[in-house]
C-alpha cells in the first residue's frame, strides 16, 4: 500500500502561546516497496509527520491516505478506521525497550497480537509470536527470559517483535538503531534489510539523523525542515547538495563529501555515494589514470 | 590530583544468587583537565561506571574517589555530585520542571546560589547549547533532541568540574551533536573542566584525548585515539568499528590506493585522496 500525504498542515498547542506550526503544506508520497528514509535536524517535523502515519496525531488540515484508508474528513468518522490502520502501520518509537513491561519476552509480544485479534487462540498466539520473534533473530531460547535481562540489542528487537507480531504490511520505524553498539546497529539494519527483501513488510519507514546509514540504506529520501519538505527523491540525488544540506544542519554522507572535495580540485566521480560504488569509482579512476 | 580513581573495584547487579558481575577488580584514573571517550558494546558496564562516579551505586569491593573523596562515604555524596554533572541517555529521566528555565535553574538553585549567579548560569547554559529559544516552552511539548540539550544545559548550569555525558548526544541532529561537543570541548580547553563521554559514534570518539574500551569487566585498551584505533583486533572483539573514514580508507587501500595510516577523520582522508588524485 502507498501512503499519500498532501498538503499536511499541524499545530502543536493551537490557540496557546505554545503553538508551534510542526508540519507546513507537506507533500510526499510513499511508495509500496520502498525503504524511505525520514531525515530533519531535531524538531524539524519528522516525529510529527510519522505518527499521523498510523493516527497517532489526526489530521488537521490537509489529505492523508494509507492504502485506500483515507484519514482526511471529520475525525469521528476516521477514528473508526484506526484500528484497521494500525494492524497495517506498525510503529516502532525512539528506545522502543523502555516500552517492555512483561514478565516474559513472550508475553511481552504477545501483548502486541492480542491487542489486534482478541480472540486468537493460544496456539495462534503462540505461532505469531514464535514467527516474529524468529524474523528478528531471537530464538525459542528466549521466550520465558525477562524482558530485563536482555542486552540493549536484544531489547530493542524484542520490542520490534512485539509491532511486527500483528503482521503490519509497513514498519515505521523512529531512530531505530540510536543508542545501540556499533555490531547491534549494523545486526538490526541487517535484520529491517531482510524483513523488507522477503517482504514480510512491504514498506520500510526509518527516521535518521545519520546521513550515512540513510544513504547506505534507503531507496528515498525525503528532507525535513522547519516543518516543511526542502528535498526529496533518491539518496544519489538528495546527497548531491552538499551545500544545502550543510546549511540545513544535517551534513552530507563521508562518501558524497569526499566527492564534492575531489570535484573542487577538478576529479570528477559519478557515483550513488553508497561506499561500495564510491570505492570502487575511486579506485578505478586511481587505475585508469595513475 | 586524579579527577576520578577506580581502585580494584568490582561491581554487580541483583540479588544474591543471580547475580551477574558487571565490573572486576576494575581499575581506572583520569587525570584532571581530560577528555576522555569510553566506548563499549551495550552492557559492557559504561553506564555502571558512571553512576559510580556520582555515588549513585557503591562498588560491592573496592573504592571509587573523586577528587580523593571516597563515594561510599555518605557524607561526602552532596560535594561529589555537585562537582561531577552527569547527563543520561534519557532525557526523561532528569528533567523536573514543567518549564525549561525552571528545569535548568534546578541544580544552581540546589547547591545554593544568589539569585544573580543563578541567572547567569541559566544565561549561559541555554546560550551554549542553543535553547535560548525554548526558555519559557514547556519541556514535554519538546522534541527529544531538543529534551536533550536542555539536559545538558542543566549540567552545564552547575559548572561541574566533572561532566560525564552518557550517550547524551544520541538523539541530536548532526550538527547539533557537533554543537554540543564543541560546547563541551570549549569547557574542558578554557576551564579545565574533565569531561568523560560514553558514546557509541567511534567519530565522537577520535575527537577525544584518550580513548578507554570496555569489555568483559575491564579496561580492554586504553590510549590516544590513534593508539586505539590501530589496534583492530580489540575494536572488533569489543563490538565496535573503525570511524566511519577510515573504514573507506581501509576499503581505498586494499583497492591499490597507497594512503598511508593514521586516517581517522573524513578532512585527513579528503586531504590525502585529493594530494594522491591531483598528482595523477
Amino acid at each position: 500500500m502507498r501512503i499519500v500525504a498532501e498538503n499536511l498542515n499541524f499545530t502543536y498547542n493551537k490557540k496557546s502561546k505554545f503553538a508551534v506550526d510542526a508540519l507546513k503544506d507537506v507533500s510526499l508520497t510513499i511508495e509500496e516497496g520502498s525503504f524511505f528514509g525520514i531525515i530533519g535536524h531535531t524538531g524539524s517535523g519528522k516525529s510529527t509527520f510519522i505518527q499521523h502515519l498510523n493516527g497517532l496525531i489526526p489530521v488537521e488540515n490537509g489529505r492523508l491516505t494509507v492504502g485506500d484508508i483515507d484519514l482526511s474528513g471529520k475525525q469521528k468518522e476516521v477514528k473508526k478506521r484506526y484500528k484497521e490502520l494500525r494492524a497495517k502501520v506498525g510503529m516502532v518509537f525512539q528506545y522502543p525497550e523502555y516500552q517492555l513491561f512483561a514478565e516474559t519476552v513472550f508475553e511481552d509480544v504477545a501483548f502486541g497480537y492480542r491487542n489486534f485479534f482478541p480472540d486468537a487462540q493460544p496456539d495462534e498466539v503462540k505461532t505469531a509470536v514464535f514467527g516474529a520473534l524468529s524474523l528478528l533473530g531471537l530464538g525459542a531460547e528466549y521466550l520465558d527470559k525477562s524482558p530485563l535481562d536482555l542486552s540493549g540489542g536484544q531489547k530493542r528487537r524484542v520490542a520490534i517483535a512485539g509491532v511486527l507480531v500483528s503482521n503490519p504490511e509497513v514498519l515505521v520505524l523512529d531512530e531505530p538503531v540510536a543508542g545501540l553498539d556499533p555490531a547491534g546497529k549494523n545486526e538490526l539494519m541487517a535484520l529491517l534489510h531482510k524483513l523488507h527483501d522477503s517482504k514480510r513488510v512491504k514498506t520500510i519507514v526509518i527516521v535518521s539523523h545519520d546521513m550515512d546509514e540513510v544513504c547506505e540504506n534507503c531507496t528515498d529520501v525525503a528532507v525535513f525542515s522547519e516543518g516543511q519538505i526542502v528535498f526529496k527523491g533518491k539518496p544519489e540525488e538528495v546527497f548531491k547538495n552538499v551545500e544545502q544540506m550543510n546549511d540545513l544542519r544535517l551534513g552530507v554522507p563521508v562518501t558524497s563529501f569526499l566527492t564534492d572535495e575531489l570535484k573542487k580540485i577538478g576529479v570528477d566521480i559519478d557515483t550513488d555515494f553508497t561506499q561500495k560504488d564510491f570505492i570502487e569509482k575511486i579506485a578505478s579512476h586511481y587505475k585508469n589514470n595513475k | 590530583m586524579q579527577a576520578i580513581e577506580f581502585k580494584n573495584v568490582s561491581f554487580s547487579y541483583g540479588s544474591e544468587d543471580g547475580r551477574s558481575e558487571v565490573l572486576k577488580n576494575f581499575s581506572l584514573t583520569i587525570k584532571q583537565g581530560s577528555f576522555v571517550a569510553l566506548l563499549g558494546r551495550n552492557g559492557s558496564g559504561k553506564s555502571t561506571c558512571a553512576k559510580l562516579i556520582n555515588g549513585l551505586l557503591i562498588p560491592n569491593e573496592g573504592t571509587v574517589t573523586v577528587f580523593g573523596m571516597s563515594t561510599a562515604e555518605k557524607d561526602n555524596l552532596f560535594e561529589i555530585r555537585k562537582r561531577a554533572g552527569m547527563v543520561f541517555q534519557n532525557p526523561d529521566n532528569q528533567q523536573i520542571a514543567s518549564i525549561v528555565e525552571d528545569d535548568v535553574a534546578f541544580g544552581p538553585e540546589n547547591i545554593g546560589l544568589d539569585r544573580e549567579e543563578i541567572k547567569k548560569r541559566i544565561d549561559f547554559a541555554l546560550k551554549v547549547t542553543g535553547t535560548e529559544g525554548f526558555r519559557d516552552s514547556q519541556v514535554a511539548r519538546l522534541s527529544g533532541g531538543q529534551k536533550q540539550r536542555v539536559a545538558i544545559a542543566g549540567a552545564i548550569a552547575i559548572s561541574p568540574d566533572i561532566l560525564i555525558l552518557d550517550e547524551s548526544t544520541s538523539m541530536l541532529d548532526p550538527k547539533g551533536r557537533q554543537e554540543v561537543m564543541h560546547v563541551v570541548r570549549t569547557l574542558n580547553k578554557e576551564k579545565g573542566m574533565t569531561v568523560i563521554d560514553i558514546t557509541h559514534y567511534m567519530d565522537e570518539a577520535v575527537e577525544a584525548d584518550e580513548v578507554l574500551i570496555l569489555g568483559d569487566g575491564v579496561v580492554k585498551a586504553q590510549g590516544s585515539p590513534d593508539e586505539i584505533f590501530a589496534k583492530k583486533d580489540i575494536i572488533a572483539e569489543c563490538g565496535l568499528e573503525l570511524p566511519r573514514s577510515a573504514k573507506i580508507a581501509e576499503s581505498l587501500k586494499k583497492a591499490g590506493l597507497p594512503l598511508g595510516d593514521g586516517i581517522l577523520t573524513k578532512e585527513s582522508l579528503s586531504e590525502r585522496l585529493c594530494e594522491l588524485l591531483r598528482k595523477i
